[in-house]
């Protein structure tokens, strides 16, 4: 089984504009950026998150706080899986408890990370709010979440790959979507 | 990773390092003020203690629970389980009971292999015996790196009773596999021909052995050793193989100072060392539980 | 009664010679060896390809009975001697109670008699109770038909003991067996001390230990003039030992056992008991001094050291596990497997060594395949290959750490008195 490219979604630039109309929404919707705070889930969400506060503080003049959620603890699939997901840390450095927190990831398909998510941000305190910012939604919900920021709504069939590629981690920016080809 | 964790002579040195780095994982929740996770909601984790030893049962336990895990915990004499059958009745019993992980801790060397043989769930050795420790040496090799930042090119200095250490045992297979350097050090009684046969560089005069080291951990000594005369006298022994403030001087200025526990002061260790630097050894109570943690996850977590 | 065995290859192990005869019994006795035979109305077993031999005798066994009947019984221990090809075993005084009264040997002899299927000889005891402290009554011992005498389980720590035993047997006419060891060197260990006694952390036997004992006991034969017969030898020392009081023309023999000439200490690992015995394991170069000693006639004898255990005794940790291995029904395959087929001993001495030389040594007269000897043979196919399957042995004890092993040279039949016990491999009794 081979995976082809099939279309792209964004490319560089695209993927610039959307994260800046993001920042945007995360200001208007917070009033501001008091109280605010990014966290990014491993791996991709961590490098948009960065952006986001990056493009936020452009704006605001104000930085947000940025820390880095490691999932794999919460996941409600351990047991499924063939493997053993690697658990790295997650680096907090700031109490949650009464903020209102940005999770971001690079895309939402079934809802199952952000469960592991928000369970994990509860264990750490007790927020005031938890927001959700993808890049990609892709559908196929299987969980009821909804994100409050998007950059692009997708619409794909479960043998299709939404692939985030970041600069940070994969040397170039854009999302393609992949299919299954046998 | 592996299904079962009996020892540490046959683990590779990508299989140390994945314990290692899943660890530091484990060491942030163990620092959140709600230290527990979901991981391992529903898993059953018997600890299987046939020998007195509150520091790592305690540390298995916590571990378990931090990942939502199940905990029987079972401490028998040994005497009621003299007869060994008993050991594999308990062990199939246990199985047959669910549970999916049994950690045992033994008098006798080999007993978690015997274990690991009558049942289907994981097993941990908790220390065999004379044998190994497997868990006491990642957690020393945890600390070691957490602290220097690395493994590869260590001196490791082990003072003590080396014959009789499962400590020590584990310690030199998983220091060896990282590409650490090991000197063993006791006196000739307690340091047997057949590690220097390993390749492993003996030495009977401590001041030589600490030379230079990055680290210099001391093993527990077992006051019966008197007994069957490896030693003539703990004074003897204190005076030849005591790590002092003064000897330390010999090793690197930023020397790591470890020891298993517990400590008999004045024994191993000048008592004010115990507690104060460069000694780690609450650290690396502290560091036992993350890797432990690290441990069930790595073996239990999938299928 | 007649059997006439037909086309055999017969060793003898005293004059040295391997030539196809036949071999005729009559009445338990033999009454011909040689070419053609007639065969008349007798009872033919044809032995074309097969090794014909005198009745093998394994001097070294522990029969168990009486008072561990659950590990072993003399009804037992005969048939898987039997199934061994074994004519006749030597059994240790190591029962309970111990063999150290006229009344447990002659016991032992009269339940052989009843139950047994092959000819049982009884060792007596050297000291009561094998506390190794008083004398036992040596001469009623010998009266009761004990053909030797040796604590065997235990060491004589006792040097003075060990002397006076030596100077009784010897006016007795019967030698004394020794199981070598000082506890105050071997004591707490389990298994040979070296690298792999090291590596599991198990306590170790160091082969000082052994060596210590087999100097005395040459010494001591030297003071008294008492035969004495050092049991399983295990080191290259003990080879070395023995060798030099052979050349200094003193009273020694020695036997080793197939797991000695065979297995080294690597075979512990993994823990598994049935590698547990005592002397232990040693390491590849007393296993090649082992055979060398087999090889040079050092090493007089090969017998088992069977030592059957029940299962539940030996399925534990290893330090609670008791010493022995069941040896009886591999040990003729390890013998064709690991020194005929290898070349360490040919033929007649291998044979020898179960035969003409424990015979001596204990002075019985067997172990000869001449007309007017007792009616003991055993029938060897040298080709037959057999997967050690301990589930498959008759003996009780399924101790053994040969399973799995593929063995090549397997005894067929037994006739032991002129009563076919075992043929091609079906115990008859």
């Amino acid at each position: 089984m081979a995976l082809a490219e099939k279309a792209q979604i964004f490319d560089r630039d695209g993927m610039r504009r959307a994260l800046t109309r993001i920042a945007h929404e995360i200001i208007e919707r917070n009033k501001g950026t008091a109280g605010v705070v990014l966290i990014g889930i491993r791996r991709r969400g961590v490098p948009l998150a960065r952006r986001l506060a990056e493009r936020i503080r452009a704006i605001e003049g104000q930085g947000v706080e940025v820390g880095v959620l490691d999932i794999t603890l919460y996941r409600d699939d351990l047991d499924r899986l063939g493997y053993q997901p690697v658990v790295h840390q997650t680096e907090i450095p700031f109490p949650v408890t009464d903020k209102k927190v940005v999770v971001v990831d690079d895309v939402i398909y079934t809802g199952r990370t952000v469960r592991a998510a928000m369970d994990a941000i509860m264990d750490l305190g007790r927020p005031k709010a938890i927001q959700l910012a993808v890049l990609v939604d892709r559908g196929h919900r299987e969980l009821p979440i909804k994100p409050d920021y998007v950059g692009k709504n997708v619409p794909t069939s479960r043998r299709e790959i939404v692939a985030v590629q970041v600069e940070e981690i994969d040397g170039i920016d854009r999302v393609v979507i992949l299919e299954e080809r046998d | 990773m592996f299904k079962h964790l009996l020892g540490l002579r046959d683990v590779g040195r990508e299989e140390i390092l994945t314990v290692l780095d899943t660890a530091r994982g484990m060491k942030e929740v163990l620092g959140r003020r709600i230290k527990k996770v979901p991981t391992l909601r529903g898993r059953i984790v018997v600890l299987l203690f046939f020998e007195p030893s509150t520091r790592t049962r305690v540390s298995f336990e916590l571990a378990a629970k931090a990942l939502s895990a199940d905990t029987v915990s079972i401490t028998a004499a040994a005497s009621s389980v003299a007869k060994g059958e008993s050991l594999r009745d308990t062990v199939r019993t246990l199985t047959a009971m669910g549970a999916d992980m049994l950690v045992i801790r033994h008098p006798a060397s080999g007993a978690a292999e015997a274990a690991a043989r009558a049942t289907t769930a994981a097993v941990i050795n908790a220390g065999d015996g004379t044998h190994e420790h497997p868990t006491q040496a990642l957690l020393d090799l945890f600390t070691m790196r957490e602290a220097k930042g690395r493994l590869e090119g260590l001196t490791v200095t082990i003072v003590g009773d080396i014959r009789h250490s499962r400590v020590a045992r584990s310690n030199v297979w998983a220091l060896r596999a990282v590409g650490a350097e090991v000197r063993l050090a006791g006196p000739a009684t307690l340091l047997p021909p057949e590690a220097a046969a390993l390749g492993i560089p003996c030495y009977t005069t401590l001041e030589q052995a600490l030379e230079g080291a990055d680290v210099v951990m001391a093993l527990r000594l077992q006051l019966e050793r008197m007994r069957a005369n490896y030693l003539p006298s703990l004074r003897e022994y204190t005076r030849l193989y005591c790590i002092t403030r003064e000897r330390l001087r010999l090793a690197k200025p930023d020397v790591l100072l470890m020891h298993p526990g517990p400590v008999n002061r004045g024994v191993e260790l000048a008592p004010d060392l115990v507690e104060n630097a460069p000694s780690v050894i609450e650290e690396q109570v502290t560091n036992g539980v993350a890797v432990r943690m690290a441990l069930l996850y790595l073996m239990l977590g999938g299928e | 009664m007649r059997i006439l065995i037909r086309g055999g290859t017969v060793v003898d192990p005293e004059n040295r010679t391997v030539e196809q005869k036949d071999v005729l019994l009559v009445d338990g006795r033999v009454a011909g060896v040689g070419a053609d035979l007639p065969a008349d109305d007798a009872l033919v077993i044809e032995a074309t390809g097969r090794l014909v031999t005198p009745g093998l005798i394994d001097m070294h066994v522990h029969l168990r009975e009486p008072g561990y009947e659950h590990k072993e019984t003399i009804a037992s221990g005969t048939r898987a001697a039997a199934r061994g090809g074994f004519t006749a075993v030597v059994c240790m005084a190591n029962t309970d109670p111990v063999a150290d009264t006229r009344a447990v040997v002659e016991y032992i002899r009269e339940r052989a008699r009843a139950t047994g299927v092959v000819h049982v000889f009884p060792v007596g005891a050297v000291s009561k109770g094998l506390e190794g402290k008083e004398l036992a009554e040596l001469a009623s011992l010998r009266e009761g038909g004990a053909v030797a005498f040796s604590d065997d389980g235990r060491p004589v720590v006792d040097s003075g003991l060990m002397r006076r035993a030596m100077e009784y047997a010897r006016m007795l006419g019967a030698p004394v067996i020794s199981h070598c060891e000082d506890p105050g060197l071997s004591a707490g260990g389990l298994m040979n001390e070296g690298r792999t006694a090291y590596l599991l952390g198990l306590p170790g036997m160091p082969a000082a230990a052994e060596e210590v004992m087999v100097a005395r006991e040459i010494l001591l034969a030297e003071l008294t003039g008492c035969p004495v017969h050092i049991a399983h030898v295990s080191t290259a020392g003990a080879v070395r030992l023995i060798r030099d009081a052979k050349a200094r023309g003193l009273p020694v023999t020695a036997e080793a056992t197939p797991h000695h000439f065979t297995l080294t200490e690597e075979a512990v690992e993994g823990y598994n008991t049935s590698t547990k015995v005592n002397p232990p394991l040693r390491t590849a170069a007393d296993v090649a001094a082992v055979r060398e000693g087999l090889a040079d006639g050092t090493i007089d004898v090969i017998a088992t050291d069977h030592a059957p255990h029940a299962e539940e005794e030996k399925d534990v940790e290893f330090a609670a596990a008791p010493f022995g291995i069941a040896g009886l029904e591999t040990a003729v395959g390890l013998v064709f497997t690991e020194l005929v087929h290898s070349g360490v001993l040919d033929l007649p001495a291998a044979v020898a060594k179960m035969t003409v030389n424990p015979a001596r040594i204990l002075g019985l007269a067997k172990g000869r395949l001449v007309p007017g000897a007792d009616g003991d043979v055993t029938i060897i196919d040298p080709r037959l290959e057999l997967t050690v399957d301990a589930s498959g042995f008759v003996g009780k004890g399924r101790n053994n750490p040969f399973v799995g092993r593929k063995l090549t040279g397997v005894p067929v039949t037994t006739i032991v008195a002129g009563r076919i016990v075992m043929l091609e491999r079906d115990l008859k009794c």
